[in-house]
């Protein structure tokens, strides 16, 4: 079945980063099939933002080890900053959570999204304004022309991650990274830009990397979803799979306090991540795990197929010495 | 945003109304008898009575006060007692354009040099080029800047006969000579302004360069240069305007050291020998220009803000 998965648009090869003598991330692996949308779930803290962060190569004053190597560019991580610069934008782009303080509060928004397009694309003064027009207009802003010359803090919050979304898409990049778009946002406003995102990247042919800590939003939005905890991936495979036949006890608990909402009994996982100084030697997740065996707090279950023989990098795997 | 601008203009009068009435009156209560100057030290009481009619200084303060207002307002500051020139002439007209000039240049030296070595500070944080501005600036704003000024001399204008050692030209005539004669005072009077403009820089653009907007401008692909310069710098132009403004006072203090040194006539020169004399109309033309001075550019500097920062606009 190899041979039916479509060319990866970025692979993840070990991915670890370290802040300080903390290892934030530990050797994650993943792949993106062009043109798919990717969940990666989890608690704060979970490194589900430092993967992002990493792949922009925009984490400052951290140490990156490991591949993450986007199709024609070759490995990210090995590439100088100058080569980077002419990457972002343009083939990689993201979005950040809060929109209000990702765009610059002394220029308008249409000034911003401008130089992106001028910048980047080598488009005339004009063309680029005729571009932000349509561009605002694609993302649902009304009155394109006057917003165009609104400073950040005069739209709302659903506005101004409009206008984010139109600068991250602004160069119809390959790849667009969506740092939990929605948590600044008020719920009503958070399914609109959501859908969004999905909406204007699937236009474009794009794939998608979206940060979400909400497994139900992730499992109708993503074709597929990552679940990672303490800075390791658990559990990753088809949304359908993970909604409906995960294995890893902890997307159970992810899960379960997302549907408790309805009987109003907000179940959060109980217990907190263990700090990174103190990581058990064997499973990360077995201080707070109900189905913990003697095995599991000693030994590391590596990531395995969910089904015989389904090895491929884009099925169903997970980490677990007694699964569900 | 009109209404605000003129709320600013009308709180701005009073202040400047206070340090008037203030300066008048401090003047007022200072030891020293100006008639008894004026007269010298054999006089009969007539004559001293009829020199204090005369300039009026028998009338009740609040009438004094007026008058004097009044009269100050309309470019009549009186003449001095002992050079014998009109006021005017001397503190507005020639003292005062030589203490702008000092002080112009050396706020564009300070800003000129400060904020590029504190912008290369913040971005090259915690390497060895920090560290050396880091002792630099401290040395600046540590070091009297009438030594600095008199070692700008000796070295500079005795030893190597690069500046002239003392003298003024204006540059609004002769641009350059002006210019060649503003160098070594400018320098001087600015060390520790460029020093603290130095470490503002620095301590307000690291803060900057955290916040999600830079993160996001690099993002999008633009290069570290304007990703600094046009989204970073942009952003630290209020505190730094606002303690520029808040400063002049310690920047027209500076004058008075540096024009004594460099032998320049401007208002402290001026003020120096008015107080010396016991000149107290010169004096308070002098406080009162200086006040001004201050009073408006922190004027200024409020009417900055709303064009610095778009959020501090009125809505429309």
């Amino acid at each position: 079945m190899t041979d039916m998965i479509p060319s990866p648009i970025l692979t993840l090869t070990d991915l670890t980063v370290f802040r300080g003598a903390a290892k934030i991330l530990d050797k994650v692996n993943l792949s993106l099939a062009e043109g798919e949308t990717l969940a990666l779930v989890g608690e704060s803290g979970a490194g589900k933002s430092t993967i992002a962060t990493a792949v922009m190569r925009l984490l400052d004053g951290a140490k990156v080890d490991g591949k993450a190597e986007l199709e024609g560019a070759g490995d990210l991580l090995a590439l100088s900053e100058k080569q980077m610069v002419t990457l972002r934008g343009r083939r990689l782009s993201m979005i950040f959570q809060d929109a209000g303080a990702a765009l610059n509060p002394a220029y308008t928004v249409g000034r911003q999204l401008i130089t992106v397009l001028r910048r980047n694309l080598g488009l005339s003064k004009t063309e680029a304004r005729a571009r932000a027009v349509e561009l605002f207009t694609s993302v649902g802003i009304n009155d394109p022309e006057g917003r165009l010359s609104a400073y950040p803090h005069q739209l709302s919050g659903g506005m101004q991650q409009r206008v984010m979304v139109a600068i991250a898409l602004a160069c119809n990049p390959d790849l667009l990274l969506a740092d939990e778009p929605t948590s600044a946002l008020d719920v009503t406003i958070q399914a609109q830009i959501v859908r969004l995102i999905l909406s204007q990247t699937r236009a474009r042919g794009a794939s998608c990397i979206f940060v979400l800590h909400d497994l139900a939003l992730a499992s109708q939005a993503c074709d597929r979803i990552v679940v990672l905890y303490a800075g390791q991936v658990v559990e990753a495979g088809p949304a359908r799979d993970i909604l409906e036949h995960h294995r890893h006890p902890y997307t159970q608990q992810l899960k379960s306090c997302v549907l408790e909402i309805g009987t109003r009994e907000l179940t959060a996982p109980e217990g907190t991540v263990p700090p990174h100084d103190r990581m058990p030697a064997g499973c990360r997740f077995a201080t707070r795990c109900p189905r913990a065996l003697p095995r599991c707090a000693g030994e590391a279950p590596p990531l395995i197929p969910a089904r015989d023989g389904a090895e491929s990098p884009l099925a169903h795997h997970f980490a677990c010495w007694n699964p569900e | 945003m009109l209404l605000q601008a003129l709320g600013k203009i009308a709180q701005t009068l009073v202040v400047l109304f206070i340090v008037s009435v203030a300066s008048f009156g401090l003047l007022k209560l200072a030891p020293g008898d100006p008639i008894q100057i004026m007269l010298g030290s054999e006089f009969s009481q007539e004559s001293y009575d009829s020199l204090t009619a005369e300039l009026g200084l028998d009338r009740p303060f609040l009438v004094q006060y007026g008058d004097w207002a009044l009269r100050f307002v309309s470019g009549d500051w009186g003449t001095s007692y002992v050079a014998r020139t009109d006021i005017f002439t001397y503190a507005f007209k020639e003292a005062l354009p030589v203490t702008l000039t000092l002080a112009s240049f050396s706020l564009a030296f300070a800003i000129l040099i400060g904020v590029p070595l504190g912008v290369l500070s913040a971005v090259k944080k915690d390497t060895a080029f920090d560290a050396g501005a880091a002792v630099l600036a401290l040395t600046g704003t540590a070091f009297p800047s009438f030594l600095l000024g008199i070692l700008l001399i000796w070295f500079f204008a005795v030893k190597l006969g690069l500046f002239p050692v003392m003298g003024y030209v204006s540059p609004w005539q002769d641009f350059w000579t002006g210019i060649y004669h503003i160098i070594l005072p400018g320098l001087t009077l600015s060390t520790y302004f460029i020093a603290m403009i130095t470490r503002l820089t620095r301590a307000t653009l690291i803060e900057v360069m955290e916040q999600p907007y830079i993160a996001a401008a690099r993002a999008r692909g633009e290069p570290a240069w304007r990703v600094i310069w046009v989204h970073g710098v942009r952003n630290i132009a209020m505190p730094l305007v606002t303690i520029l403004g808040l400063q002049l006072g310690t920047l027209l203090q500076g004058t008075v050291l540096t024009e004594t040194v460099f032998n320049l006539p401007g208002i402290g020169q001026m003020l120096t020998s008015a107080v010396l004399g016991r000149e107290y109309m010169v004096v308070q033309a002098g406080v009162m220009m200086t006040a001004t001075l201050f009073i408006g550019v922190n004027l200024l500097v409020d009417l900055s803000y709303p064009v610095l920062d778009p959020r501090l606009r009125a809505r429309k």
